[in-house]
């Protein structure tokens, strides 16, 4: 192919449809007009825009959880002088922080930003299988949590002001015949159990479900083009085994969020009929039955859990490997349970609900069911510590937050155990415990990775390294703090703590005092990491094409990625054989073709 | 070395002997202890198995310069067979034990002493074999007890720690749980005063929807029943209308002061005009406040919700009266004389507040 360059420049590859770029071309500098962001169909600038929106979400959701611990740190009245309305304050707040850190910011945090980003570079693609269809999912994403936002922002406002404030408000809104456009709020938590969320509750239950409904047909989209992705898309000799553990844990997550999401739409349908039209669903004033609702609701988010966990499983497989320089330990089964724990994750979600009243036998084959996730959960653990055995171990600021994630993990999974046996489950459901345990689970183990995620692909992402010690310490802070906010609330729970409380018997005074200040030390580590990144977008030094020394294919084109990705097909290899690899000075890692890679067959 | 633990242990607070559970305070704590101290067990041994490992490799082969991986396998059967089958060993172990336990908790004994609990939004009534009425769990110690549950609105869940049960309580069905209390303060005390709460999230005042369970010796038990059953003994009507406001409630969303609460304030209610959401007003008389009371729904005033639940089969006629008579000593709109509502009686016992509970100013 011979092509004429202006004067100057240099050939690269990946000017997109097939044509040559001039030097410096990268997928951020590609396009520059506000359109060709907003309409962009690169899997890389979706995945960068989700970034931005799913951190705002991650802001606003903690600012609500500083400000529930802050209300918490004492058992008396802190944001309002009457009790009444400081508790109903409290209850929006504690919704809000769980409604929109789980639909907004864990759900999506990791397929969304990471696995849009990476995924089809790991593959050796140019984009996903369905790019439009992919910048269809962030908008209905963006859609939906605008709305979402704004039913739930809306009744922090309300139980904060006046009540003759906010009538006022509601009576010049009226005149104008907008009244409607006030929201009422939510405060049912983020599991709208009915018939609270259809008899009791403020108005803001129907707009707020079908925030979360708009929300599910995102999830499903992208899910949908993961699949199809990585069925079509693998490059050349990249068979099924050869993919990246992250893929096989997005493969995963992606099969989860096209079966289960459909559920909870259904579910949130029935909710909305039950709401405005009064049919009798699950209210039992109208005929229906109130548990049946859980049923269907833990259908869908038992295995939303996994939709969180499972990608950061395959993050920290990558970064585990990639960082001390050996070849993953025992990659079918870690790929292998990656598929256990998506399929196991739907026939557990009975153990939500050990004491509603459900029969013995329901209750025996849930509990067997879910202390059977704990063998794949084990397995993939060994394995990562053997990778590390003999390696040659970097404590890169990703490493840090992978190991810190086998710590919180090792916690969030062993705690399981008390809850999946029925007769502990009864003393600890829904106490502090509950709460230790899943926050260990979904921000201990799937923060971390998402953080040990974006450091590790961070050079790669925007072409900028990081100050290592300051990562470091930052994660350090921030793995300091989650201990000292959650660990205390496993004994406060076992001890009888329940949740959702706004104030608490004295004997929980020292619990909640500690886990406060814990809430407040995370919260200047996270604030540090963000300073952190800033800092490396402004004066970080140009990172090479392959900082660490991986093999995936991501590290086999220039940091960032061309438009493009990839001039025509490359040929997939194994991920986890790094020999092939030089270092040829700090984060800078060369190819070697004269090294021929190590045999599969043949891997000592 | 006593002394340590002994001193350690009374941080812990009285009757506890482990850092983790309440106090052991009936049948069941024994076994569901047993149970959890043998998973944290195993949890402790994992994690500084899998942590000490980690921490191991990290430091032995931690990267200086110019160290290469060393060549090692990267698949082992052995071992991967070896962490599949340790762990669902362990597993089916603990499921086993687990469900053990809870199949001995579904199965009461025939001999229970039934007790009918009532929750509603935000408050509890338990109503004894005998007709007595109480917000507080009162039960016999070393006697198997029987709870009904059942919910006048939304699900809630009584939760008694000390005992290690807990249910959800779910309108529109029964519910059941059963434990037999016992003494953990030896001879000598004759009531042990532990938490109960609400354990399922039902709105504004969740966190105040708690009480106490009360563990009486068998004579003790006898008397308190009998007493508790006939206020007429103890009370006037205006006291025990006091009573009930405070304690059935009431005073969570009705003030008695003319401050703003979720329903309407008490103050010169009585015989006042209310104006109702439909647009029309009536007459705050005894039919209206006693329908109020059995049938919230059937009058809504201005400006309020309609989330009152129903005291029906809670609040018997006398108890009602004795409202009434209260609702009349703090209106100006009733013109009796004050003397009349208060005929002299044996003095009043007042009531534990609950320091938790809303003070409405």
């Amino acid at each position: 192919m011979s092509v004429t360059l202006p004067a100057g420049q240099v050939y690269v590859p990946g000017g997109g449809g097939g044509k040559p770029a001039p030097a410096g071309d990268n997928y951020l500098n590609h396009g520059t007009s506000i359109l060709s962001w907003a309409l962009t169909l690169d899997h890389k600038r979706i995945g960068l825009m989700y970034m931005v929106g799913v951190l705002s979400a991650f802001l606003l959701g903690g600012t609500f959880a500083i400000g529930l611990r802050t209300e918490l740190f004492d058992p008396s009245p802190f944001f309002n002088k009457n009790s009444s309305q400081a508790w109903e304050f409290y209850n929006h707040m504690f919704t809000m922080h769980g409604a929109i850190m789980v639909f907004l910011f864990i759900i999506p945090a990791i397929p969304a930003i990471l696995g849009n980003m990476v995924l089809p570079l790991m593959l050796g693609a140019k984009d996903v299988a369905f790019p439009r269809l992919n910048l269809l999912s962030f908008w209905i994403w963006v859609l939906g949590a605008v709305l979402f936002t704004f039913i739930l922002l809306g009744g922090v406002v309300r139980v904060s002001v006046p009540a003759a404030t906010w009538n006022g408000w509601q009576a010049a809104l009226d005149g104008l015949h907008i009244g409607w456009i006030l929201p009422g709020g939510l405060d049912t938590g983020w599991t709208f159990y009915t018939p609270y969320s259809t008899s009791k509750s403020t108005a803001g239950v129907v707009p707020a479900t079908m925030g979360a409904f708009v929300l599910g047909f995102s999830s499903i989209l992208t899910g949908v083009n993961f699949i199809a992705s990585i069925h079509m898309l693998r490059a050349p000799g990249m068979t099924w085994f050869r993919m990246p553990l992250f893929l096989w844990a997005i493969y995963g997550t992606a099969l989860i969020q096209i079966l289960a999401t459909p559920v909870l739409a259904i579910t949130l349908m029935l909710l909305m009929a039950e709401k405005i039209l009064g049919v009798g669903i699950f209210d039992p004033a109208l005929g229906g039955d109130p548990v049946l609702y859980q049923h269907f609701f833990w259908f869908y988010s038992h295995p939303a859990v996994y939709i969180m966990i499972l990608p950061a499983m395959g993050i920290i497989s990558d970064v585990i490997s990639v960082h001390s320089r050996k070849h993953i330990f025992g990659y079918t089964f870690i790929g292998f349970s990656s598929v256990a724990i998506a399929l196991l994750g739907f026939l557990v979600w009975g153990h939500h609900m050990f004491v509603s009243g459900q029969s013995p036998m329901a209750n025996a084959i849930f509990s067997l069911l879910t202390m059977s996730v704990a063998i794949p959960s084990a397995i993939k653990v060994f394995n990562w510590v053997s990778t590390l055995y003999k390696g040659d171990v970097r404590l890169t600021t990703p490493m840090v937050y992978a190991l810190y994630f086998i710590v919180l993990f090792t916690f969030g999974g062993l705690t399981g155990l008390f809850l999946g046996a029925v007769s502990t489950d009864v003393h600890l459901t829904n106490t502090y415990f509950i709460v230790a345990h899943f926050h260990y689970v979904m921000v201990g183990s799937t923060l971390f990775a998402f953080l040990a995620g974006v450091y590790h692909w961070w050079p790669k992402m925007f072409g900028k390294m990081y100050n290592e010690k300051v990562g470091v310490i930052a994660a350090t802070i921030v793995f300091i703090g989650f201990n000292l906010t959650f660990f205390v609330q496993f004994i406060a729970g076992s001890l009888g703590m329940p949740r959702r409380y706004a104030t608490y018997p004295e004997q929980f005074h020292i619990y909640h005092q500690i886990s406060t200040i814990g809430a407040y030390v995370t919260a200047c580590g996270l604030i540090l990491v963000l300073c952190h990144w800033i800092s490396s977008l402004r004066s970080g030094k140009k990172a090479a094409a392959n900082p660490w020394g991986g093999n995936s294919l991501e590290w086999h084109i220039p940091s960032p990625p061309p438009h493009d990705n990839f001039v025509g097909k490359p040929i997939g290899n194994d991920p986890y054989d790094f020999s092939q690899w030089k270092e040829t000075g700090e984060n800078v890692w060369e190819f070697d073709p004269s090294v021929s890679p190590t045999p599969i067959r043949a891997r000592p | 070395m006593t002394l340590m633990t002994n001193s350690i242990f009374s941080l812990l607070g009285e009757g506890r002997t482990s850092l983790w559970l309440p106090s052991n305070g009936s049948n069941f704590a024994g076994d569901i202890d047993w149970l959890f101290n043998i998973i944290l067990w195993i949890t402790v041994f994992f994690t500084v198995l899998i942590l000490g490992l980690m921490v191991y490799f990290v430091i032995r082969y931690r990267h200086t310069a110019g160290r290469m991986p060393e060549p090692s396998t990267s698949h082992s059967t052995t071992l991967e067979l070896t962490w599949t089958i340790i762990p669902t060993i362990l597993v089916l172990g603990i499921f086993f034990y687990g469900f053990r336990g809870f199949v001995d908790m579904m199965g009461a004994p025939p001999d229970t002493y039934d007790i009918q609990a009532q929750a509603r939004t935000w408050g509890w009534t338990f109503t004894y074999p005998n007709g007595a009425t109480d917000e507080n769990l009162h039960v016999e110690a070393n006697r198997p007890v029987r709870i009904i549950l059942q919910s006048s609105d939304v699900i809630h869940a009584l939760y008694v720690p000390a005992f290690r049960v807990q249910k959800y309580v779910v309108p529109g069905r029964y519910n059941r749980m059963w434990f037999t209390p016992n003494f953990i303060r030896g001879t000598g005390a004759t009531t042990e005063t532990l938490d109960f709460y609400c354990n399922l999230y039902c709105g504004q005042l969740h966190s105040n929807m708690i009480g106490k369970v009360y563990v009486h010796t068998t004579e003790d038990y006898k008397k308190w029943l009998a007493d508790a059953a006939d206020w007429t003994k103890k009370f006037t009507p205006l006291q025990a209308g006091e009573n009930f406001y405070k304690k059935s409630g009431c005073m969570q969303c009705h003030s008695m002061d003319g401050s703003l609460g979720t329903g309407p304030t008490w103050k010169n209610l009585f015989a006042s005009q209310q104006p109702l959401a439909d647009g029309s007003s009536v007459l705050a008389d005894e039919n209206y406040i006693r329908e109020s009371i059995l049938y919230p729904a059937a009058k809504i005033v201005k400006g309020y919700n309609n989330v009152m639940p129903s005291y029906l089969g809670q609040l018997k006629d006398r108890d009602i009266d004795a409202l009434i008579t209260y609702m009349k000593s703090i209106s100006e709109n009733y013109k009796g004389s004050p003397d009349d509502l208060n005929p002299k009686m044996p003095p009043s016992v007042p009531v534990q507040l609950n320091p938790l509970d809303p003070i409405i100013h």
